[in-house]
This record gives C-alpha cells, sequence and structure tokens, in this order.
C-alpha cells in the first residue's frame, strides 16, 4: 500500500533502543540495541524519494540510498543490504561509524530545519546490514574472469578493505599487507567493542577473503618490503598506500612521559586489539586509573573516556582547549558520553602534568581559555587567560590530540612526494607521483573518519582501474565502464 | 603460522628458531621482531640473533620473564607461533670504525652476534665481551667466537674469564690504554647504564639497544617512548640503538615497571591454573 506524502511526514524519527547509562557504563557491549524489522520499515517510510536525491551527493562513496530505503519499505531486507553493497562494501561498519549528521542526513529534506529530524540512514544501514548478516544471507556475488593484473594494498584500515573489494570485483588479484595480527585497522585496534562489535569487522573481512582478497598479516611494509620491492620482486602492478594513523602527538608539557600518561593510540589499542579489557585471560595489561583525564575533543578522545570509564574509573573528565560546539568528535558520542556522565572541562588546556616519587601521574595543572579571533580552519582560535590556573587529581592521563604521519613508508620511498607535513601528495584520485601507487585516508588527510577514508579507496580503485586498463589493449576494457 | 623448528633452554634463556623466510630474507643486523605464543599473548619485542636465507629460518633467544614469555618458553619443537612480525626497527649502522668493542648480557649475549658479525666483515677489529652469573649459562659461543678478533668473558661468581660484570672488563681495558672505536651494548637496561657509564670518561662513541615496553612497534602507540638528551623519541622506530650517553636512564626503568604489579597477578592466576590440574591428575 503506497503512502502519500502527507502520511510520510506524519511519522516521527525512529530512535534506537539503547543500553541505560548506569548499565552499560561498565559492559563493553554495544550501546544501541538496533532497529527491528517492524521500526526499520516504519522509518522507511518517512523517506519522501525526493526528485532530488541530495542525500547521495552527501555521501563519499555515494550509496544509492533512496532506492535502498524503498526496499525496506518493502521488507526487502537482505536485497537491500545487496545494494547498498554496490558502493559500500562494508556497510554494517559504517551504518555504525559514519558521522550521517553531517554527510547523508544533513542534507535530507526531512531534517532541513532539524538534523535530528532526518530520515535515520545509518540505522536503517546497520539494521540491513546486521539482518542479512545474522541471517546467513550474505552472498558471494559472481566475479568477472581475472585480468590478470596484481594490486598490492598495504594496511587494511576502511580504506585499503575498499580498494581490495573494488578491485576483486572488477577481476584483479588484490593482496592486502597488514602490520598487526589481525585485520581491520583503525576499526579493530581503535573503535571500542561498544561501538563496533569486534565480530562484525571479522566477518565484513571474511566476506572480502571470500571473494578472493588475500590477507598477509605481520606484515610491515617499509621494513619488510620497500613500496619498489612489491613492483620488483613481488611483482605487482600497482600499489595503493593507506596505512593510516602515525605517530602520536604529546603536549609538550611537563610530566609527559610520567607512568599513567597514555597516547589514546596505546590506550585503544591495549583495551581493543590487545583485549587487555579481559586481562589476565588476555595477557596485555592495562593500568587502571581511578580518576582519568582525557585531552581532546575528538571521537578518539571520547572514545579513550568512555572506555576508561568501562575499564573501572571512578571519575572520567575530557579537557578541551574550545568550546562544546567546536568539538569535532560526533554529536551522538558527545551526547553519550555526556549520558555516562564523563565531564567536560572546555576552555581549558594542561600546562602540566604532576607526578610523585614513583614518578606515576597524580594530577594536572590547566590554564582556562578564551574564544578569540577565527583561526585559518574558521574556528575561533581559543586564547589562553592570564593567571587563570586551576588544579585537579588524576591518577592517568590520556592524549588524544592528533597525530602526525607516519615516515616508516615515506622514509623508505624517498621519491615519492609528501607535504610539509609528511602526509603523501595526490591527485583527486589518489595518484601519487610514482607512477602505479596511490594512497588515500590518514596517511593523505591527516586524521579524518571512516567513511572518507573509503570514499579515497573508491576514487583510487577507479584510477587504479582507468590507469592500468590503459597500458593494455582497449578491449580488455569493460564495455561500461565510466571515465571520470 | 610460524613454525618453531628448534628449541632449547639455557637457564632462563630461550633459544627459539623459527621458520620466517621473508623475514631472514629483509632483516638486517640490529633489527628486531615482534612475536606471540598464541592469540591471547603480549606483543613482545626480541631481537634476531641470527638468519638463514637457504633454510628461511630465524634465530630468537628469548629472556623468561613474565607470564607471555613464559608460555613461549613452555613451547616444543613443531609448535606453531600465532604471530611474528618484523624486521622492526633501524638497522645497526655498520662501518670501520677501528676497534669495535660489543658488550652482551643475558639475551644480548646473542643479540650482539650479527652486529659482531657485519662489523667484523666491514673490517673492524671486533672484541666481543659477554657476562653471565656463571660459566655454563653462555650460549652461542663458538658463532660469537668465529666473528670477533677476541672473546671476554665475566662471571659474577668468577667461574670463566673476569669476576665481574662487562663494564669490569671494559673498564679495564680502557684503563690500559686499548684503543676502542666504537662501542655497542645489548642487554638489561642496568647492564646497559653501567657499561654507557664505563664508556664515558672516554668518549668513546656508545650504542645501546633500548628495550622500552612495546606494542605495536611501528611508531603507532608511544608506548616505548624513551627521553635521548631531553628529547622524547619512540625505540621502535627511532630506535632501537641510542647514544648510550644521552639515554634518561630512570625515566626508562621507571616506565619499564609499569606493569609489574600486573605481572604478579597473572603469574599467580597462571600458578593457580597449574596447581589445580596437578591435583586434577592427582584425584585421576
Amino acid at each position: 500500500m503506497e503512502l502519500t506524502a502527507k502520511e510520510r511526514m506524519a511519522i516521527e524519527r525512529h530512535g534506537m533502543a539503547e543500553q541505560p547509562p548506569d548499565l552499560r557504563n561498565r559492559n563493553f557491549e554495544e550501546v544501541p540495541y538496533g532497529y527491528t524489522p517492524e521500526e526499520a520499515v516504519a522509518e522507511a517510510q518517512r523517506c519522501l524519494n525526493c526528485k532530488k536525491r541530495q542525500c547521495i551527493s552527501g555521501c563519499p562513496v555515494e550509496v544509492p540510498i533512496p532506492e535502498f530505503i524503498a526496499l525496506v519499505a518493502e521488507e526487502k531486507f537482505a536485497e537491500a543490504a545487496r545494494l547498498i553493497k554496490t558502493k559500500n562494501v562494508l556497510p554494517a561498519i559504517c551504518g555504525r561509524v559514519c558521522p550521517q549528521e553531517t554527510q547523508c542526513e544533513e542534507v535530507c529534506v526531512r531534517g532541513k530545519k532539524d538534523v535530528t529530524k532526518a530520515v535515520a540512514i545509518g540505522n536503517l544501514e546497520r539494521f540491513v546490514a546486521d539482518y542479512e548478516r545474522e541471517n546467513n544471507l550474505m552472498e558471494v556475488p559472481e566475479l568477472p574472469d581475472k585480468n590478470g593484473f596484481k594490486i598490492a594494498v598495504i594496511g587494511s584500515g576502511p580504506s585499503g578493505l575498499t580498494v581490495a573489494g573494488d578491485l576483486i570485483q572488477l577481476g584483479y588479484e588484490a593482496t592486502i599487507y597488514e602490520a598487526f595480527h589481525l585485520g581491520g585497522g583503525v576499526l579493530v585496534y581503535g573503535i571500542p567493542e561498544f561501538r563496533l562489535p569486534k565480530k562484525i569487522v571479522e566477518k565484513e573481512i571474511g566476506a572480502l577473503e571470500d571473494l578472493g582478497v588475500k590477507i598477509y598479516y605481520n606484515s610491515v611494509i617499509g621494513r619488510l618490503y620497500k613500496v619498489d620491492d612489491l613492483f620488483n620482486i613481488m611483482g605487482f602492478n600497482a600499489v595503493y598506500i593507506g596505512v593510516g594513523a602515525g605517530l602520536p602527538i604529546f603536549l609538550n608539557v611537563p610530566g609527559m612521559n610520567l607512568n599513567g600518561v597514555f597516547s589514546a593510540n596505546e590506550y585503544l589499542t591495549r583495551s581493543n586489539l590487545m583485549k587487555s579489557y579481559l586481562f589476565p585471560k588476555y595477557r596485555t595489561p592495562m593500568v587502571i586509573g581511578k580518576k582519568v583525564a582525557v585531552l581532546g575533543g575528538g571521537n578518539v578522545a571520547m572514545d579513550s573516556a568512555r572506555t576508561a570509564l568501562r575499564l573501572g574509573a571512578e571519575k572520567v573528565t575530557i579537557v578541551y582547549r574550545r568550546a562544546r560546539e567546536q568539538m569535532p568528535a560526533r554529536a551522538a558520542e558527545v551526547h553519550h558520553a555526556e549520558e555516562e556522565k564523563i565531564e567536560f572541562r572546555l576552555l581549558s588546556s594542561p600546562v602540566e602534568i604532576y607526578g610523585n616519587e614513583q614518578g606515576w601521574a597524580t594530577g594536572m595543572k590547566c590554564q582556562r581559555y578564551e574564544l578569540g579571533e577565527p583561526d585559518e580552519s574558521g574556528r575561533q582560535r581559543p586564547v589562553p587567560i592570564e593567571n587563570s590556573f586551576f588544579e585537579f587529581d588524576c591518577d592517568q592521563v590520556i592524549v588524544a590530540i592528533g597525530g602526525q604521519a607516519n615516515p616508516l613508508i615515506t622514509a623508505t620511498t624517498p621519491d615519492m612526494k609528501v607535504n610539509k607535513w609528511g602526509y603523501i601528495e595526490v591527485d583527486d584520485w589518489g595518484r601519487t607521483n610514482k607512477e602505479f601507487v596511490y594512497a588515500g585516508g590518514d596517511i593523505v588527510t591527516g586524521a579524518a573518519t571512516v567513511i572518507s577514508a573509503m570514499g579515497a579507496g573508491r576514487r583510487a580503485a577507479k584510477a587504479i582501474h582507468e590507469d592500468l586498463m590503459k597500458e593494455t589493449d582497449e578491449t580488455l576494457r569493460p564495455p561500461d565502464e565510466e571515465v571520470e | 603460522m610460524y613454525e618453531l623448528i628448534e628449541k632449547a633452554e639455557i637457564f632462563n634463556v630461550h633459544k627459539m628458531v623459527i621458520k620466517a623466510p621473508e623475514i631472514a630474507n629483509s632483516i638486517k643486523p640490529g633489527q628486531f621482531v615482534i612475536i606471540m605464543g598464541n592469540e591471547y599473548s603480549e606483543r613482545i619485542p626480541i631481537t634476531v640473533s641470527d638468519w638463514n636465507t637457504d633454510t628461511g629460518a630465524i634465530t630468537l633467544y628469548v629472556l623468561e620473564l613474565g607470564i607471555s614469555t613464559l608460555e613461549l618458553a613452555r613451547m616444543k619443537a613443531g609448535d606453531s607461533l600465532y604471530a611474528v612480525t618484523g624486521p622492526l626497527g633501524i638497522p645497526s649502522e655498520i662501518k670501520n670504525y677501528g676497534t669495535v668493542a660489543l658488550g652482551g648480557g643475558c639475551y644480548g649475549i646473542g643479540g650482539i652476534y650479527p652486529i659482531a658479525k657485519a662489523c667484523k666483515e666491514a673490517g673492524n677489529k671486533v672484541i666481543s665481551i659477554i657476562e653471565a652469573r656463571y660459566s655454563s649459562m653462555f650460549y652461542h659461543e663458538k658463532e660469537l667466537h668465529a666473528v670477533s678478533d677476541q672473546v671476554l668473558y665475566a662471571t659474577s661468581d668468577g667461574s670463566k674469564g673476569k669476576k665481574g660484570k662487562v663494564e669490569d672488563v671494559i673498564g679495564e681495558m680502557l684503563e690500559e690504554g686499548v684503543k676502542i672505536d666504537h662501542a655497542f651494548f645489548m642487554g638489561c637496561t642496568q647492564m646497559l647504564e653501567r657499561c654507557s657509564e664505563a664508556t664515558r670518561p672516554y668518549a668513546i662513541p656508545t650504542k645501546v639497544a633500548l628495550n622500552s615496553i612495546m606494542l605495536d612497534g611501528t611508531g603507532m602507540c608511544g608506548a616505548c617512548r624513551v627521553s635521548i638528551g631531553g628529547e622524547t623519541k619512540f625505540a621502535c622506530v627511532d630506535g632501537p640503538e641510542f647514544d648510550g650517553h644521552k639515554v634518561d636512564w630512570k625515566e626508562l626503568n621507571r616506565r619499564k615497571s609499569a606493569y609489574t604489579e600486573h605481572e604478579a597477578v597473572v603469574y599467580q592466576s597462571y600458578s593457580h591454573g597449574c596447581l589445580a590440574e596437578k591435583k586434577l591428575r592427582q584425584e585421576l
């Protein structure tokens, strides 16, 4: 039965049921439970199927959003998931961690006045991907004949998985080199279990392996092989660099090397990848802070703070130099953190971390800031207020203020161009200055989002395909290939 | 999977020969690997002492210290390790220095071997000095003799060589006027510090292989950060070798002790498990 636009407009947005804050703040289970099929259908009926499909242009990988939502409304959930997968190989992940409120949902007509009233595109994406997986409806799509080209992908994070997934479906042999013993990059070492269950990452990577993507774990490119070796020794025809996060930045204040001061990368890697929240079954230890201070205002800071709480902290404080509305974290993450009673000390920045005689952190001294003139990024610049210091006790400090480019690959590939911060320079399609070497994700842009890394992977896969096909017999080029 | 080809015990140091052909092909002296015995293990950084490109084998000497290394120590030839990642770290700088002194203790007895070998091949006079509590704790000696002009010993009980430590041997040599142009040391932090202090008055360029706590080994986490001449460096990607005269030893020792309590907890749970199993077997 077709609904009228008026009837569709009358349906209110369906939130997802969640674990209550005072229960979830002590466990690592996922926070939102997910939609029921009835909720999903009702939410899908809110979509007006606009002529001008703004939501698609809001998506870095151009998921056919109205079409998949129409399938949800018809209860064709697995079909909807398969349709998304034509553009996005990791829907269960993106449905959970994409900042939809600044992408597809931001431009949704239903959310024009208030983005929280937009069609819950992310929730629906998550629902159909979960439905397909949990009901064992995942299918291995038919692949074209192999075209004889071999592609090496460095890093199995979101952009590397996208490149490998796209190219294997075009007939390439795709091989991923991953430095860790598990695949997924930031999806497994960075994003906590309660936001993205690792079983889901495992399953989505397993699906790529079923397609024929080879993954070599424990393989640090730059050390084991140089980029040139991948061509000359290993015989690859193109190389994609998606190595992600770089070296953590620490503040230049006294006390940064005290015991109990961690980079967020270390803290989250211990907890997520090494599963030290299950210590001692998993052997990697974790110091449990009682009073924990987290420096920074991004998603990584929120993840660290909420992890600390779940590990047993009595009090967790986020210290951020700017104001709340300038925090780069997703609105939903800040909201979840507030619900879990994480304290925010905004417009504040540490000037010193105090330690005891044994060298463990005991507290910090901060300076208050106010907002001044806008800086290059357009955000009002935080300006320190003179003589406005305050102190508080903390036995653990987690530094989540970003990173700098990891030089492992660039230092061993001296003929590849990098910018003044050490990030790899590429054109709009991910081409580096080195022939048949491509790059994308955080090693190009600096810290960004899962979906923007996937978008970069998608574009690079297109460029690799185009460049390699140019090299070969024209007849090898698939007839329907769109040339950008 | 990485097959354990050979396993031998030298007191609390364990020789592990592992099949890892890609690593054997690419590793250079001074580099290390990170290994995990099973999927629950910590990631343990271990210097590679020897490798063979024909057989694809790498040789590690693992000091049993803590639960993850204890579990490695219990493995037998034919078992497989869960993960072996490498090579990691910057290789030792090898050139013709003239006379090179290498000091090794504990796992460093094996660890200095590839550096000694490369120094010898580069035309240096190589003096290797190794220390242990007593004479039966030495290992990898034949190989070390083959690449050294001189191998000197120090033991705590005086059962072989000089009674004392590496720094006593090298201190005496320097006092006697033996010319040393470059020194490398590998072993526990206390030994590295004492040896660096021994060469400092003579201003001998001294490299020490630091063994701070590591997690990923690629520079991503910063757990291994050390202060070198007041600057923060990451041992995994900027090292592991640093100027022994510039290391903040106090900070390094402090940071290395961060998880001592956890070690006790996990050891306890492990030995309880063993006791329970023993009891069960007795009852059966």
